[in-house]
């Protein structure tokens, strides 16, 4: 039985190392689970504190525009609208600028320009937010509150679509603060974008190429949908931040509790409200509503995973990928 | 190799290297020197290669065959810090010197990789794509122009059933073929083949080997092979290149019987490469 005794001994050899590794292996697997833990430990803790306004006000939380601590009622409407109406615009200008951002590093660059580049849009992400609020408030909304009569009268004059470009021009509000976020997130999305067009096959560039397809055509057809799943993946790490963003957003959305057509006028968002409002919270059942709104964040975010991940599976479908 | 005696041959007089009765010049090369940065890939190399037959470059790994293909359309470009010097005349016209958008010299002239890389889009997007960017048709006459380039490329019947599918569903060697029906799709003048064979079985290569047979009916197929009995079994005539110079270069027969150069005779009798 030459292979039993084989087996036999390398198993008395490497014991240390097997069992080390059984204890590497519960390790990891403890981390893992530590994660998994956490997050819904914060979600029971969400749901509990929150309660009492959830019972109090039911489903009319969802969609009441009231936000009156002295009477002690509360509703959500106009902060989930906040938060986002000041994503998508966010995303709107984040999305266009990160892709000329990464073709432009990937594609276009000479080579010396492409690690200073790289650097500096890799800094902008090192940028505290609360920096990033201060220049909102300080420079770019003094700057944009001149810009704001123009934007009154030539998109303001649109049909339908004008009633978004009409309001005070104060500088802060719904549109600057969804500016302001942009930029925050354009060095992520930027980022994962430019590593995932970098790691495209040449050869799939390059047959592109030969074909006699433009840089746009390469980039429009074969780059972005060869990397769609990273891009896409890009967005939604951006997104997730721009729901989040707080400080920032406090500083330049204007912090009114009330919901208005223009994208000029003063909003909040989740974020902004909670940290405005939580230090005077009194009452219990004020805290409790602050405390759903953070639930509802949380229920946002992971809802806009989940839609990230159908669209995904959606686009392989289309494109008749086996499984 | 320190004794490699300069053999540009008849090149340094300015003259190609070409022997009599090649036909009509489809591309022709004049003193072509190429460089990657500083290091010189190509040295003074001028072919004439002929319209409607197929010609293959042979040599060792890294004597320029590759770089010399790769500069019939430009490709070297989109690498900032790749240059070539001299003429390159297709069809009267010097392509490395032409105003025109590389684009339009490109989809003169078809190409196919080492490795099978169809785009990240289905087997007939994959064919139409090309079509597309050059002609406006309606969608029958695309669907006639797909089906046409994937008869020709012997794929058809291996995908007529499943033209959604995405590309990469396909076999290595389906994959290669997709690719040339691609190439031939946007009906080219000629056809560059660098290493078309190199990542496929034989059976897959067969397939290959019959098709460039074909191609030649319509295009000038011009093959970079690092396979001897390849480039002896698909071409009509054949160059031998090392060390960025062009060493021999004459009817393929002629190539491996009678080889002119000492240094032709060492490496297709495989005593070195």
């Amino acid at each position: 039985m030459p292979v039993k005794v084989t087996a036999q001994r390398s198993a008395a050899a490497g014991g240390s190392r097997l069992s080390l590794d059984v204890l590497f292996r519960k390790f990891t697997g403890a981390i893992a689970l530590l994660v998994t833990l956490s997050l819904a430990g914060i979600l029971i803790a969400l749901t509990r504190e929150s309660w009492p306004a959830l019972h109090r006000f039911g489903w009319h939380f969802l969609i009441s525009t009231a936000w009156d601590p002295v009477s002690d009622n509360y509703g959500a409407l106009v902060f989930i609208v906040g938060t986002v109406v000041s994503s998508v615009i966010a995303l709107l200008l984040a999305i266009p600028v990160s892709f000329g951002i990464a073709l432009f590093i990937s594609e276009m660059a000479p080579r010396w320009l492409r690690e200073p580049v790289s650097a500096a849009v890799e800094l902008l992400a090192a940028i505290p937010s609360i920096i990033y609020g201060m220049w909102g408030l300080l420079v770019f909304a003094p700057w944009f509150g001149n810009l704001e009569p123009w934007i009154n009268d030539h998109l303001g004059a649109i049909p339908w679509l004008g009633a978004l470009f009409q309001g005070p021009p104060m500088g802060i509000g719904m549109l600057a603060a969804g500016i302001v976020l942009g930029v925050m997130i354009i060095p992520f999305i930027a980022a994962i974008m430019r590593d995932v067009f970098l790691v495209t096959p040449q050869a799939l560039k390059e047959s592109a190429y030969a074909m006699g397809a433009t840089t746009w055509e390469v980039a429009r057809y074969v780059i972005l949908p060869y990397t769609r799943t990273a891009v896409t993946g890009g967005i939604f790490l951006g997104l997730g931040r721009a729901l989040g963003e707080t400080m920032a957003v406090t500083f330049i959305i204007g912090n009114a509790n009330n919901l208005s057509a223009s994208l000029l006028m003063p909003g909040s968002s989740i974020a902004s409200v909670i940290a405005n409002e939580f230090t005077e919270a009194t009452t219990h059942l004020y805290k409790s509503a602050l405390l759903a709104l953070g639930l509802i964040l949380f229920v946002i975010t992971f809802v806009v995973l989940v839609l990230a991940k159908l669209l995904l599976l959606r686009l392989d479908r289309m494109e008749g990928r086996r499984a | 190799m320190s004794a490699t005696p300069r053999i540009h041959t008849r090149s340094e007089s300015g003259e190609p290297v070409a022997a009599a009765g090649i036909g009509a010049v489809k591309i022709d090369v004049r003193e072509l020197n190429f460089y990657y940065g500083r290091f010189q890939a190509l040295k003074n190399v001028s072919i004439e290669i002929p319209a409607r037959q197929v010609t293959a470059f042979i040599g060792p790994s890294g004597c320029g065959k590759s770089t010399l293909l790769r500069t019939f359309n430009r490709m070297f470009e989109i690498y900032p810090d790749q240059r070539a010097e001299g003429r390159i005349v297709v069809d009267g016209e010097d392509i490395l010197k032409s105003r025109r958008d590389v684009a339009l010299i490109r989809a003169r002239i078809g190409m196919v990789f080492q490795k099978p890389t169809p785009f990240p889009m289905s087997i007939h997007e994959n064919i139409a794509f090309g079509i597309r960017l050059y002609e406006k048709l309606s969608k029958a006459e695309i669907a006639v122009r797909v089906e046409s380039a994937l008869t020709r490329a012997a794929l058809w019947d291996e995908v007529k059933d499943k033209l959604q599918q995405t590309g990469t569903s396909l076999s290595g060697g389906q994959q290669q073929r997709l690719c040339i029906a691609r190439a031939v799709a946007i009906r080219p003048e000629i056809i560059l083949l660098d290493e078309p064979c190199s990542a496929l079985d034989p059976i897959s290569t067969a397939k290959v080997e019959e098709l460039i047979e074909e191609l030649k009916n319509d295009y000038t197929v011009v093959i970079v092979t690092h396979n001897m009995q390849q480039a002896a079994r698909v071409s009509d005539r054949t160059a031998f290149m090392y060390m960025g110079e062009l060493v021999e270069y004459g009817p393929t027969e002629g190539i491996f019987t009678r080889p002119a150069r000492k240094q032709t005779e060492d490496y297709i009798t495989g005593r070195f490469g």
